[in-house]
């Protein structure tokens, strides 16, 4: 079956007011939250439980999180910008807000894997250390992986993908769209998860 | 839905302010992280500044605000869901409250 | 994307790597079906060791290689705990739902609702082969040192956290492969559901309203949702325990752990096993709702469509449906009244539990209510779908005692849940599967199953699943655990030991009994009777495609201008009414 025959491809259904990707796109984010739910779960469990390290004991740099939360809403913006340029029928500018934010999300990976996961584990500080390294690991971890699966994505549309844009602007721009929908949602986790391993 | 051109050109202001505000609100959060205040006033703070953040990104930069009530219903019902996964860990406390009760 | 490979596919885009869900539907039910019967196998073997503990396996016992039997051939007590854990996780997980929601789902709910495929096409193939892949490291994970999984199917921690200790320092072992292959089958469920939630709300055909959807496509649709929302939960706890046996964290570890005198100082400690409940059970839960309201909506078509009647009752059954599908979120601390959670959340539990149940017996009522004075069709299906009625009524009802939290104290963990659960699952769902089958049969092959062989399924399977399944009740009762490798050690054991010989017999008959089911698969798929467009006068939209259906399922897309059971209207000229044809064209 060829997916042009299928209705709602690419005109919002008119019930829902959504074409199918973006409906199945905010599933797959209902989902998410569940997920993550249950680790942020797991997280007050084991902080209210018993033996987990208190505040001053953890050693995780506030600084280095900050600047990282700043990449992430900084990369958030130029995606939905990214979207907007599209959407106005202007490529060029929403290719380069694209790499721009490819390259805001890789700085942000170097900077965790480099600055704070390599720097721990230099230091003996691992998952096993303690509850709260092991949730910490855990979920930035997972987060990580959320982030790479998203550069991933968008490094397809702008280089293999990109042919999509000439033949059918449309529906390249409704995949943007359902990638900005996918990358703000890693954004809006962070944005508790900063506070919550970092500042509390 | 920003779906006419006219409306996307529009949102484009917005979007760059809701990047400031969420800007400022991580600076006010870091801020606030050194007031000494209580650990439960403390948590209570930061949560509601990254709940402003996190909604500031869900209606603006994800559209939610122009979505329909079928989306709703379906997210409604997540937050919902995910609100039961938090109060395990009450369950849980509940439960060790009521066993050291047995033993003292 | 794009069309132009799409006209002439080769065999292996056709067959293999298929993006028509008719192809999917079906690789879908092939698959599951094989995995059930292997989980069967794994039971059958379990059951010679129950009968006759001690004696070695006959005629296989020595194929089993040294990490399920002795060098005699009897079963070992890992070995027993493997069979048992597998035997679980392969049918829930790799039997049942992929054959109710992969399979059916797959194959009949766009049909249903006039859709030419599924809203991603693409997504559907990756969910299938995700599912094999899934399928692949469960049956691999057999091999690997120290054998498969045998921490139940449940994997309660700590034990499932210092399961094969001994290989630990190997990483692919069976408990880490379980957890691995849980994680692969719960992406696949994942993608599955996504797909068949945005298929159902955004593909019906013009006239299709929700409340003209056949009950089926209701029963999906909840489906759908149970897997979009319980899986996730299930998917952290997994990560979370893959660490726990990868990296010695402590998420479910608590401090200070001894096992058989030895100090696990391994585990810095802080964590909690009952974390592991909850979230377990937050999946578990809504998962046999899982594999239950796919049966039930199997059932509602066949009765409907045998009765020549509508369903009793369809909106009452609908608001049943989804009611029962959020109610499932909310009772899963059930499973865990032992745990000492104390009286206020036991309370809690129970009520919902109690609640939920309500309805469970308004579907059940509706369904037998449907049957009241018609004029029954006892074909093949039908006899399948009347069986299902008593059998899940049994499984259900025996289910309440365990529901309450005092009475659960003696129940909870013996053989009376296993019956209990059982009856639901096995009389219950697997019939309504069959039904299923022998009701769908015709479209998907364009042929008709034998009737004489589907006789000579049905009585026997009847009999049996209740020769099987009775006996576990009644030595449950009598305060028998479950995953006993030998019951006869325990006094109270040894007294009802003629029971579980009769259930043991019961499972080798069962079986047995399958042998004429598989004969009318096989042949009838390729010799049964040519059937036509409609063979069973049947109303709703999979009827108006030819059969089976080509690519792209209709000539020309349907509208639909009735509801989906108008069977027997007063005044019409046939007995049924298909959704599809207007008044004018009846007339
Ligand atoms: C129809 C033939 C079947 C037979 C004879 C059978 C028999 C059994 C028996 C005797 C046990 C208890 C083993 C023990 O406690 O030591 C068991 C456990 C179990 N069965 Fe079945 N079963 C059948 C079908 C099914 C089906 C269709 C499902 C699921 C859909 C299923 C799911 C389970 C589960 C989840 C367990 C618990 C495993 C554990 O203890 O971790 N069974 N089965
Ligand atoms: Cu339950």
């Amino acid at each position: 079956m060829s997916s042009e025959l299928l209705p709602h491809t690419l005109e919002p259904h008119p019930v829902t007011g959504m074409y199918n990707g973006k409906f199945g796109l905010w599933l797959f984010l209902a989902s998410e939250v569940m997920l993550f739910g249950a680790l942020f779960s797991a997280y007050i469990l084991l902080r209210t439980h018993g033996d987990f390290p208190s505040h001053e004991e953890t050693t995780l740099n506030y600084k280095i999180g900050a600047l990282n939360t700043f990449l992430l809403i900084t990369s958030s913006v130029t995606m939905v910008m990214a979207w907007a340029s599209f959407k106005l029928n202007e490529p060029s500018k929403g290719k380069l807000y694209l790499w721009l934010t490819v390259f805001l999300s890789v700085a942000f990976l170097v900077i965790k894997i480099k600055f704070e996961y390599l720097h721990k584990i230099h230091h003996g500080i691992t998952p096993d250390t303690s509850t709260f390294y092991a949730i910490y690991y855990c979920m930035t971890g997972l987060h990580g992986l959320h982030i790479l699966g998203g550069v991933i994505v968008m490094l397809y549309f702008l280089l293999p993908g990109f042919g999509l844009w000439r033949k059918n602007p449309e529906q390249f721009t409704n995949r943007i769209e359902c990638t900005g929908l996918y990358w703000h949602f890693v954004d809006l986790v962070w944005i508790f998860l900063f506070p919550v391993f970092y500042l509390l | 839905m920003a779906s006419s051109i006219e409306e996307v050109r529009k949102s484009v202001r917005l979007y760059l302010m809701v990047f400031g505000a969420l800007g400022v609100l991580t600076i006010v959060t870091v801020l606030a992280s050194s007031l000494n205040v209580s650990v439960a006033v403390g948590v209570f703070v930061a949560l509601a500044i990254a709940s402003v953040k996190g909604t500031l990104v869900a209606t603006y930069f994800m559209h939610l605000l122009g979505e329909r009530s079928t989306l709703y219903w379906v997210l409604i019902l997540a937050a919902f869901f995910f609100l039961l996964l938090i109060l395990i860990p009450v369950m849980m406390h509940s439960e060790t409250v009521h066993l050291i009760d047995q033993v003292t | 994307m794009s069309s132009d490979h799409t006209h002439n596919p080769g065999f292996i885009r056709k067959y293999v790597f298929s993006v028509d869900h008719k192809v999917i539907g079906v690789q879908y039910a092939v698959t599951s079906l094989i995995f059930l019967f292997f989980g069967f196998s794994l039971m059958m073997i379990m059951r010679w060791q129950l009968a006759y503990p001690g004696d070695a396996i006959p005629l296989i016992g020595g194929w089993l290689g040294q990490y399920l039997v002795d060098n005699n051939g009897v079963l070992l007590p890992e070995g027993y705990n493997a069979l048992g854990a597998m035997h679980g996780t392969i049918m829930v997980f790799l039997g049942v739902v992929p054959l109710a929601v992969g399979g059916f789902g797959n194959y009949v709910m766009p049909l249903q609702i006039g859709a030419p495929d599924m809203a991603f096409p693409r997504l559907n193939m990756a969910s299938y082969w995700v599912y094999v892949l899934g399928g692949i490291a469960m049956l691999a994970s057999f091999f690997v040192p120290g054998g498969a999984a045998n921490s139940g199917w449940t994997s309660y921690p700590p034990l499932s956290v210092i399961a094969n200790v001994d290989n630990a320092h190997h990483f692919w072992n069976g408990q880490t492969i379980w957890l691995l292959g849980m994680v692969l089958l719960i992406t696949s469920s994942l993608l599955g559901s996504v797909n068949f939630i945005v298929t159902i709300v955004h593909l019906r055909v013009k006239g299709l309203t929700m409340f003209r959807l056949p009950f089926f496509v209701w029963a999906q649709l909840v489906t759908s949702f149970l897997l979009l929302l319980a899986f996730p939960p299930l998917e952290a706890a997994g990560v979370l325990q893959l660490m726990d046996r990868a990296f010695d964290t402590s998420f479910f570890m608590p401090t200070g752990l001894v096992v058989s005198g030895v100090v696990r100082d391994e585990y810095a400690g802080g964590g909690s096993p009952l974390l592991w409940q909850h979230l377990f059970w937050f999946l578990a839960h809504p998962e046999v709702y899982v594999l239950i309201l796919p049966a039930l909506g199997i059932i509602g078509e066949i009765i409907a469509n045998n009765t020549r009647r509508p369903l009793w009752g369809y909106k009452t059954l609908v608001y049943s449906v989804v009611f029962l599908g959020f109610m499932s979120f909310v009772v899963w601390a059930h499973h865990m009244f032992l745990t000492g959670m104390g009286t206020t959340m036991s309370n809690f539990f129970q009520t919902t539990t109690m609640i939920i149940s309500i309805p469970s017996v308004v579907i059940l009522t509706a369904m037998l209510l449907s049957l009241w004075n018609a004029s029954i069709r006892f074909n093949v299906p039908m006899l399948f779908a009347l069986s299902f009625l008593p059998m899940f009524a049994i499984g259900g009802l025996t289910g309440l005692p365990l529901g309450l939290s005092a009475s659960d104290i003696q129940l909870h963990d013996t053989y009376y849940v296993i019956g209990h659960f059982h009856y639901v699952v096995a009389p219950g769902t697997i019939m309504a599967l069959f039904a299923g089958i022998y009701f769908w049969f015709p479209k998907v092959t364009g042929r008709k199953m034998s009737t004489l062989l589907g006789h000579l399924h049905f009585w026997p399977t009847l009999l049996f699943m209740n020769v099987i399944f009775g006996p576990m009740l009644i030595i449950g009762l009598r305060g028998v655990s479950r995953r006993l490798w030998d019951q006869t050690e325990y006094v109270l054991g040894a007294e009802v030991q003629g029971w579980t010989v009769m259930s043991s017999w019961g499972a080798w008959m069962l079986g047995l009994s399958q042998l004429p089911f598989i004969i009318n698969f096989f042949y009838s798929a390729v010799a049964g009777k040519k059937s036509v467009e409609n063979p069973w006068k049947a109303t709703t939209l999979e009827w108006a495609a030819p059969s089976p259906p080509p690519h792209g399922n209709f000539a020309e897309v349907p509208v639909v201008y009735r509801g989906p059971y108008e069977y027997s209207v007063p005044g019409a000229k046939e007995d049924f009414q298909p959704q599809h044809l207007s008044d004018a064209k009846l007339s």
